[in-house]
């Protein structure tokens, strides 16, 4: 008997046996083999801004792939961070990693608050608190003396990362940010396979039967929403320092609606799917940039498309066809 | 307290907005008990189970478990307990594998879990005790599917396993029955009577035979108040309830 269910290829079992499974590790290695290779065969600014995003979008289905929660303000954490950083690494001085970490801080200081404040509600409301929350933000950006208003904060310094390897390179500038991306992802994919994650995954199935069971929801929604502001934080941070730029775009509701745009086209509550979305909506943007306001509207087709089509995203067509968690 | 009282409740009172849904009941279930809890359709049954359970909260009245005011309590605090609920709906968590679903419940054990940093390897302790649930109500050949993919039938079966693996004292079964066909009632009525050896169980059921066979104690409710209490014998017997279940007199 035992034997037998030995014998079986339970995903999740696999996963609990030995940690990664094969297929997750080929498809890290993969990831590191093409950021080694990127820079070589494209615009290294590209593929940073290609990693930000996505990496911002990993953060963001962190929420709403894994813990059922869709916020409509993360502009607010990106956006914020952005700006922190970018006051420190100008004003302060700050070298790179510090005004990185600067930014960190920040967007896990907003995301406690605001977070704590926005999981009291449910579904559309809770949607609607943290789109509301996001517009503050963007009210004090516009407002605050520090952030420049329209012009925003421009020419951040690059500096020397630890105080000795000069970023001012893109290419070396470069391969920081691949770290930090793959850095990102790693946490997030250890997120989802924790212990913890279980128990998000459950109040996101089931969230009366999770409190039926002792859970106390609500502490377990706000953790979550702090680690993925955090991270959203990180990738605003970072972007800062790649593009020496903060402006009022990255704290605008659009860029709300953008990473929600790329982590449903990726696949959301896929770990990979994220990075396919945020690929694809970068790249439109980028070669697509001469057709001006049209882009809006390939963007829209090809949501209404997604939406109709296939609904798991691109990454989670591929799973189903696969039969394995991607 | 009286004597051999698990869980009461005295003047339950829940109103929306002018409408009473439970109005005055006061509940005594015996420790060892299978106590029913039945009832016409609006009768206010599972509005009793979410506010003793507290998933509502009481306009009036007091909850004691085991002696304890647990009127004030979280939903949470109160399964921490040992007081543990189910639904009139299958609750299972679909997207996860059987063994996963009762291993959220195991999970408990090692408190909250906080930890995002560890992996998920920690959670394979908990794996034999959960493949033991499953065998224990007839699941072991299923443990990697999905939950959302098993029958009803079996999925009701994977709830109370999960519920089991808590190990509560008293369990509150939200129409265990609902929706299943013959094998599935005989398997689930053998499963909770086994169940019941040494805890305490409080069930809102519709099938009256599962009910007759199964319970101690029945209390009747109708409107949102107790209109009977007793045995099996004596409720069936007693006319108010027959006149609410066939609506005599109120044509």
């Amino acid at each position: 008997m035992t034997a037998a269910i030995e014998t079986q290829s339970g995903i999740a079992g696999q996963q609990a046996r030995a940690g990664m499974p094969a297929h997750h590790a080929a498809i890290f290695i993969g990831l590191l083999a093409a950021g080694l290779v990127a820079p070589f065969l494209l615009y290294p600014v590209f593929v940073m801004k290609v990693l930000c995003f996505a990496l911002f979008a990993c953060a963001f289905n962190l929420l709403l792939g894994y813990g059922g929660l869709l916020s409509f303000g993360h502009a607010a954490y990106f956006g914020g961070a952005a700006y922190v950083s970018a006051h420190a690494a100008k004003v302060w001085g700050f070298p790179p990693e510090l005004a990185i970490l600067s930014g960190v801080v920040a967007s896990a200081i907003l995301g406690t608050v605001f977070g704590a404040l926005a999981i009291r509600r449910q579904g559309i409301y809770f949607a609607m608190v943290t789109l509301a929350f996001a517009q503050m933000v963007f009210f004090f950006s516009l407002q605050a003396p520090f952030t420049g208003g329209e012009d925003g904060i421009q020419a951040v310094p690059r500096g020397n990362l630890f105080g000795v390897l000069s970023l001012r390179s893109d290419f070396s500038l470069y391969f920081v940010v691949l770290a930090i991306f793959l850095g990102g992802l790693l946490l997030i994919y250890r997120i989802i396979h924790s212990p913890f994650g279980q128990v998000l995954k459950a109040i996101r199935e089931n969230e009366p039967r999770a409190i039926s069971l002792g859970y106390r929801t609500n502490r377990y929604k706000l953790a979550v929403f702090v680690l993925s502001a955090t991270l959203a934080g990180l990738a605003g941070a970072t972007k800062a320092i790649v593009f020496q730029l903060a402006s009022l775009t990255d704290v605008h509701w659009s860029m709300s609606g953008e990473v929600v745009l790329m982590t449903l086209i990726g696949g959301m509550g896929t770990v990979f799917g994220p990075i396919v979305g945020a690929a694809v909506i970068v790249t439109m943007q980028n070669y697509l940039a001469t057709m001006g306001a049209w882009v809006t509207v390939i963007q829209g087709c090809i949501f209404v498309i997604c939406v109709l089509l296939f609904r798991e995203g691109v990454v989670g067509v591929l799973a189903r066809w696969l039969k394995k968690p991607l | 307290m009286q004597d051999g009282v698990i869980l009461a409740a005295e003047d339950l009172t829940k109103e929306f907005k002018g409408f009473y849904a439970v109005e005055g009941v006061s509940l005594n279930v015996r420790k060892g008990q299978i106590h029913a809890l039945i009832g016409p359709n609006g009768a206010g049954k599972t509005t009793c189970f979410n506010l003793l359970t507290k998933f509502l909260s009481p306009t009036r009245g007091r909850i004691t478990y085991k002696g304890q005011d647990i009127t004030a309590m979280s939903p949470a605090d109160i399964a921490r307990l040992g007081l543990v609920r189910s639904f009139q709906i299958s609750a299972v968590f679909p997207h996860l594998t059987a063994l996963e679903n009762v291993r959220i419940a195991l999970q408990r054990q090692r408190g909250d879990s906080f930890d995002f940093w560890r992996s998920q390897k920690v959670l394979s302790q908990f794996d034999d005790r959960a493949r033991e649930l499953l065998a224990d109500v007839g699941l072991a050949q299923f443990e990697t599917t999905l939950a959302g993919d098993l029958p009803y039938g079996r999925k009701r079966a994977l709830e109370i396993a999960t519920t089991l693996a808590l190990d509560p004292e008293m369990l509150l079964l939200d129409e265990p029955m609902a929706g299943m066909g013959h094998e599935d009632v005989d398997r689930i009525a053998a499963l909770i009577k086994r169940i019941s050896a040494d805890r305490t169980i409080l069930m809102v059921e519709h099938n009256l035979s599962v009910v007759a066979s199964l319970s101690d104690t029945i209390t009747v409710l109708a409107r949102g108040k107790v209109l009977a209490e007793g045995d099996y014998a004596t409720v069936s017997k007693d006319p108010r309830v027959v006149e609410a279940y066939i609506g005599a007199g109120h044509g």
